[in-house]
């Protein structure tokens, strides 16, 4: 008889689903240690996103641009509601709020001085505003936060633009957090706090409460800044139709809406994979909102949370956002989770301090710990020199640009003429559920599911 | 000295403000008037020059926010977040302040005759506070730095999660926050205390107040701790 071997699936092999080696490892993890797990990054998991998406490009019944030759304008204007000083971007891609304390001085005036290279803005975060950033940043967002670390009237004239922080999409509701081991001295003297302290910021604003004050709390900002500069109001994606809503109610100018993909230097895990919802969906229910009071337009809308690529960029204002921000994609450009960082042109292996950090590349969320092995999310002497700033304005720059580069393809290739006049109309879903929360029809059909019967 | 007088009843508040912040010179000391302020939100709210504004009646919320330099006396009751985060100057209420005054100040010394309302002196960063009368609850909550004096007594949760700020409490609190204990008063707490008092215009004996302070045991996590804070 014929004795060909045969290789079965052993049942006694058999990976369960809900208890698969990750969650055993959490489990045992919490057991050991008796603590939640704390990490830098935004969600990991799979979510619909931007991917389950596809443009309509021209064809016999719309006709494209020329790729390299037709014009495709990509000027973005922020803020013209009420200040009197909009914002005037060259591209609508900006650089989102991270602090300084996440981010060491050199990757602040790196970022500075790429986005003044690309006409855009950056943004500072919790821990206050920088010599290094305000000196290298044309344009630079401000912002207000519950913890209003280092915050002072100086700095709010100093600055283009104001965004109240109401949340942020790896933590809608969370305060931010910075282990001791990043607060050294020039951070703790910023932010008032006993230096090594493990500093969780407050989760609300300390001196007003719900959208009613908050429009108080806007009008106050306005005042002092004599009614110059754009205000924004961020919040992480949760209820996000009503929180637009109330942003437009309390007066802002801008709204900025973060998805559950976007990153943190720390937090709990648990508040990063399972508190939020998709940027997917908050684009869509924020430009309903819009829409609902007729404020598209007038309002800008900027989304956040995963974007990465060029064709993410199109596929958030196709859906009706004005421009995006990008936090996790500028520290990869950086070199984040890179095996060598470089220094004076040279490429140095950066693989023993992901060893230390019990990772690898590709893999590190390590910007809680401060060690970061290619000086980006660090405030260690020695490892911030890893992330120089020209190298990093020259990566920052360049990744920017290959963003508006793409960005201009896909809009030219649908035949526009400004990447604005993209439109819902030019994109199609190829997965239920990206059709659902988007509200774009599944393609080869024009089937969107739960349409008409609301959310 | 030269005397301005705005009268809120007739002009706008935008212009008093953009005046202040515009057509003074940088060592401006003159005395400005505001009046029929009726309550309105954000007066004086960014000053910048060490002029004296008195306003003459109620002020709504963030009565003389993120003050320098200036002098802002309240001959009435003050709204929420009156002097929230001044950076110096003197900001004196001379009835009652409601919540969150003095909201994290980071300098300049704020009085209010009267009682404050919850959250005085939330994340206090280095202003100081003195209240002739009582504050509510959860007040000095995560403050950072600077001395809060309340005359009178506390609601809840004083001084809950304390960083490096010190409170001067006179008379009781229902309950102190988390990580917040009373401490012995040492003699430069004494002195501290005389001073402020005196700024205040006070004349309590600094004997009948107690000191409380941050125990410092949140400043790091603890893996072994409850988390019942």
């Amino acid at each position: 008889m014929d004795t060909k071997p045969v290789t079965f699936k052993r049942t006694s092999r058999e990976e369960s689903a809900s208890f698969d080696r990750s969650v055993i490892d959490y489990i045992q993890n919490a057991a050991a240690h008796g603590l939640y797990e704390i990490r830098g990054m935004g969600a990991k998991r799979k979510l619909p996103h931007f991917d389950d998406l596809v443009f309509l490009a021209g064809s016999l019944s719309r006709y494209p641009l020329e790729g390299y030759r037709e014009k495709c304008v990509t000027k973005t204007v922020l803020g013209t509601r009420f200040a009197k000083k909009p914002l005037e971007l060259d591209i609508p891609i900006t650089i989102a709020g991270m602090s300084f304390g996440a981010l060491s001085a050199n990757v602040k005036e790196s970022l500075g001085r790429a986005a003044t290279e690309m006409g855009t803005t950056t943004t500072t975060g919790d821990g206050g505003m920088t010599q290094e950033e305000r000196g290298s940043s044309k344009t630079l967002v401000y912002q207000c936060l519950p913890s209003r670390y280092g915050f002072n009237p100086d700095d709010v004239r100093r600055a283009d633009a104001i965004e109240v922080v109401i949340g942020q999409g790896a933590k809608p509701g969370g305060g931010g957090m910075l282990l001791g081991q990043k607060v050294n001295p020039r951070v703790a003297k910023m932010r008032t706090l006993p230096e090594g302290v493990d500093q969780r910021s407050a989760c609300r604003h300390p001196d007003w409460t719900g959208p009613d004050d908050l429009a108080i709390k806007i009008h106050e900002l306005r005042e002092l800044t004599d009614w110059e500069k754009p205000i924004y109001v961020k919040v992480g994606a949760t209820r996000t139709f009503n929180d637009v809503k109330l942003a437009v109610h309390a007066g802002a100018d801008v709204v900025v809406v973060d998805g559950m993909q976007g990153g943190t230097a720390a937090t709990q895990t648990c508040y990063i994979e399972h508190i939020g919802i998709p940027t997917l969906a908050a684009v869509r229910q924020a430009v309903d909102a819009l829409e609902d009071l007729n404020m598209k337009g007038q309002v800008q809308l900027i989304v956040s949370g995963g974007i990465r690529s060029g064709a993410d960029v199109a596929k958030a204002l196709a859906m009706g956002a004005d421009a995006v921000a990008i936090g996790q994609g500028i520290l990869y450009a950086l070199g984040c989770n890179s095996e060598t960082f470089i220094q004076d042109s040279q490429h140095l292996s950066a693989l023993e301090g992901y060893d230390a950090l019990g990772t690898a590349p590709g893999f590190c969320h390590h910007c809680h710990t401060g060690r970061c092995p290619v000086g980006v999310t660090t405030q260690d002497a020695i490892l911030e020199q890893r992330l120089q700033p020209e190298v990093g304005a020259r990566r920052v720059r360049n990744y920017l640009k290959t963003l508006n580069m793409e960005l201009t393809t896909i809009a030219r290739a649908c035949g526009k003429q400004n990447v604005h006049h993209l439109e819902r109309e030019d994109l199609v879903a190829l997965t239920l559920e990206a059709a659902a929360m988007a509200h774009i029809p599944l393609a080869g059909t024009n089937w969107i599911p739960g349409a008409g019967g609301g959310y | 000295m030269e005397r301005l007088t705005f009268d809120l009843a007739s002009s706008s508040l935008s212009d008093m403000n953009r005046f202040l912040h515009r057509e003074l010179a940088d060592d401006d000391r003159r005395h400005v008037t505001v009046l029929n302020p009726d309550g309105a939100h954000n007066i004086a709210v960014g000053l910048n020059h060490p002029v004296t504004v008195e306003v003459q009646g109620h002020a709504g919320y963030y009565a003389a926010g993120m003050n320098k330099h200036a002098t802002v006396v309240i001959h009435g009751s003050a709204g929420t977040g009156v002097a929230e985060n001044m950076m110096s100057g003197t900001v004196h209420v001379k009835g009652f302040a409601s919540n969150g005054a003095g909201a994290t100040a980071h300098g300049g010394l704020l009085v209010i005759d009267g009682d404050a309302g919850l959250r005085c002196g939330i994340s206090l960063k280095g202003g100081d506070i003195v209240v002739g009368g009582s504050v509510g609850s959860f007040s000095g909550f995560m403050a950072q730095a600077g001395r809060m004096v309340i005359c009178g007594n506390a609601g809840d949760a004083l001084g809950d999660s304390l960083y490096e700020a010190v409170i001067y409490l006179r008379g009781e609190a229902r309950s102190l926050g988390a990580d917040a204990r009373f401490e012995d008063m040492s003699d430069d707490d004494y002195s501290a205390l005389a001073g402020l008092l005196a700024q205040a215009g006070l004349d309590h004996d600094p004997k009948s107040f107690k000191r409380i302070a941050s125990a410092r045991s949140l400043y790091h996590w603890n893996a072994d701790a409850n988390q019942e804070y």
